[in-house]
């Protein structure tokens, strides 16, 4: 099958090359990183996490959303699913790959990496992420592949690849509860101390991720000609609108609580964020933008007559990944450590090296990403034609 | 090399023979008496300081016990507040203790500069949190880094709720000016914080910051030994710790 990736057009290749382009520029600035420390970036004494785990925390929702694809097509018989979950483990797979890139360049000694596997440490939520990241990795990989091996050859499915598709539905829950829980169990940083965080990333995962999906439809549709059928995108539309709402909903709840108990350590951060100080914006204006298209993007979803219309349905998933990459990145990962625990208000922003090493692990995802769905589509063709 | 078991057993041995030969101690039990884990069958050690805000404040522009620690730990001088390293710095009141929010109002209190390190918690928050166990908590309440074990994934630093950590953001030898040959220098990409100075310690001398203030604001001494310098003065003064309301059990008491 893997053959299937090396049979493209002119588009294809200068696509791959574009993003071995980015990948290669983004390695260059890694290995200044390795070379100076990571002192080269924005973060520093303070806000001591920054883009690069900003883009994780974003990633792990992005992967967890495939279980939105694969739950109503394994579990409730959701025929319409049936082309499109293997484009939900294929993100997911090129997700994860970029989540344990993105903490890999955020560790200040790399080479010791596997001493999380030498000495571990159960105690550390960061361990039980490694160990979920990686297990559902592994997951996504097996069962995509299996299911479209077994499509080419028009075999039913091996019992044991069901078996790890069911493993993999509370697995997808899983690996982002663990990351929310990175954050929630802090007592050092109020701004992350509720139990409503894992909720939140869930909720936000489920709409973010399948956004992706339905554009992935739309440009695998232009360009090969394989279409995942109208039901199905609409489907996942519907289920984007409702995850939204959630989203929006639970943000108004930990907004009640914050400021009509206005406890001042939990609303500091968050008067911070959303309204910066004594005359410095800081990141509110991000905020207020996220906001804005998050409730923009809800409303068209939820009304039928805008979701229906492919050009307004595309925007709104356009939407809604910028608004949940603002709130996810910006607004929860890096409004943690402002103020800091001495009430230091420090200001955060990327260095071009630190957003080229950026740039460079979504290049990799991009090209895991497009070799993947390559493959996918060509047997999926294939099995059609034949 | 020392097994942790083979240092601490000389480590209290030898300090238990110069500073606190003439007395016995005996452990006092109610002392933790939150942390019910910690109830170690024989007698350990608790390290503990006690700082002296007025006799700290008499000498505004002092800085002796930062220059010294500076010096004994090789700490960098990265002049930067980004990058910077600090083990014990200073730091207005109210920062130190925001909670104390009565205080603001008595002019000279609010900006008065507080001596700050890490509280060697009983429960230490950045311990739980290290995927590798590179920083670990000693029977005698130090809470350790191992310099050579970390990967730099700064969670600690998110986990620590006092800003005692610092992190390695440059090679922190290119910013010494002169090098302590008894104490590691870092290399770039952990992170490191106030030790107790264990290393001197085990050599029967008071940590670096203690023996450098002229003003004796600074008590070092074993907390769970009943007559010992900071069990007496915590007997008789008012004292807090920072952000008691966390549970993490600071062993750096405050006196004002």
């Amino acid at each position: 099958m893997t053959g299937k990736a090396l049979t493209g057009g002119k588009k294809y290749w200068m696509w791959i090359i574009l993003l071995g382009a980015v990948t290669l520029a983004g390695s260059a600035s890694y290995l200044l990183q390795l070379k100076f420390g990571l002192g080269i970036t924005g973060m520093g004494r303070n806000v001591s996490w920054g883009l690069y785990i900003s883009n994780f925390t974003f990633f792990v929702g992005v992967a967890a959303s495939a279980v939105m694809v694969v739950l109503p097509y394994y579990l409730h018989n959701y025929k319409q699913f049936g082309k499109i979950t293997v484009f939900g483990e294929f993100l997911a797979v090129s997700a994860v790959i970029m989540t344990i890139l993105f903490i890999f360049v955020d560790l200040g000694q790399p080479s010791r990496v596997l001493n999380i596997l030498r000495y571990p440490s159960p105690k550390s939520i960061l361990f039980w992420d490694m160990i979920v990241l990686n297990v559902y990795l592994i997951l996504n990989l097996v069962i995509g592949w299996q299911t479209l091996n077994a499509e080419r050859k028009s075999e039913p499915q091996p019992k044991w690849i069901k078996l790890l598709v069911i493993l993999s539905i509370p697995w997808a829950i899983s690996i982002h509860t663990v990351t929310a829980f990175i954050y929630s169990g802090l007592e050092a940083r109020p701004f992350w101390l509720t139990a409503l965080l894992a909720p939140r990333f869930l909720a936000s995962a489920f709409a973010s991720g399948p956004s992706i999906l339905i554009l992935l439809c739309f440009i695998v549709k232009r360009l090969s000609g394989f279409d995942a059928g109208r039901e199905a995108v609409q489907k996942i539309a519907q289920i984007i609108a409702y995850a939204m709402v959630i989203n929006i909903f639970f943000f108004l709840v930990e907004i009640f609580t914050v400021f009509y108990s206005n406890v001042p350590e939990h609303s500091l951060s968050f008067h911070l964020l959303l309204f910066g100080i004594s005359g410095r914006l800081m990141l509110s204006p991000w905020m207020w933008i996220s906001i804005f298209l998050g409730w923009l993007s809800a409303i068209l979803l939820v009304n039928p007559q805008t979701r229906k219309n492919d050009t307004i349905l595309m925007a709104a998933c356009i939407a809604i990944i910028v608004s949940i990459w603002i709130e996810k990145g910006l607004g929860l990962v890096v409004s943690g450590f402002i103020p800091s625990p001495l009430g230091e208000i420090s200001k955060y922003v990327p260095t071009t090296h630190e957003i080229a090493i950026t740039a460079g692990i979504y290049g990799i995802g991009l090209l895991v990403l497009t070799i993947l769905l390559k493959i996918a589509v060509a047997v999926k063709k294939e099995a059609d034609s034949s | 090399m020392l097994d942790r078991r083979k240092f601490l057993k000389i480590a209290g041995l030898s300090v238990a023979g110069i500073m606190l030969a003439p007395t016995l101690n005996i452990r006092d039990e109610t002392l933790f008496a939150n942390s019910s884990k910690q109830k170690p069958k024989h007698y350990s050690r608790k390290w503990a300081m006690v700082i002296n805000l007025e006799a700290c404040a008499k000498k505004p522009d002092c800085r002796d016990c930062i220059e010294a620690c500076n010096i004994v730990h090789n700490i960098p001088d990265l002049s930067g507040p980004k990058e910077e390293v600090k083990w014990i710095w200073q730091t207005p009141y109210i920062a130190a203790f925001p909670e104390h929010i009565n205080m603001v109002n008595r002019e000279e209190v609010k900006n008065l500069p507080v001596t700050v390190l890490c509280n060697h918690c009983e429960n230490p928050p950045c311990v739980k949190v290290c995927p590798t166990k590179a920083t670990w908590k000693r029977e005698d309440g130090i809470v350790m880094m191992d310099y050579h074990r970390c990967i730099g994934c700064r969670y600690c630093m998110a986990a620590c709720p006092y800003g005692a950590r610092s992190f390695n953001w440059f090679d922190p030898r290119l910013f010494l000016k002169t090098v302590n040959r008894g104490f590691p220098t870092r290399t770039r990409g952990v992170v490191e914080k106030c030790n107790f100075c264990e290393e001197r310690l085990v050599r029967g001398l008071m940590p670096a910051c203690v023996e450098a203030c002229k003003e004796n604001a600074l008590v070092f001494g074993d907390l769970a030994a009943i007559d010992s310098d900071v069990r007496k003065i915590l007997k008789q003064r008012h004292s807090f710790v920072r952000k008691p309301h966390l549970g993490a059990e600071p062993k750096v008491f405050y006196i004002l």
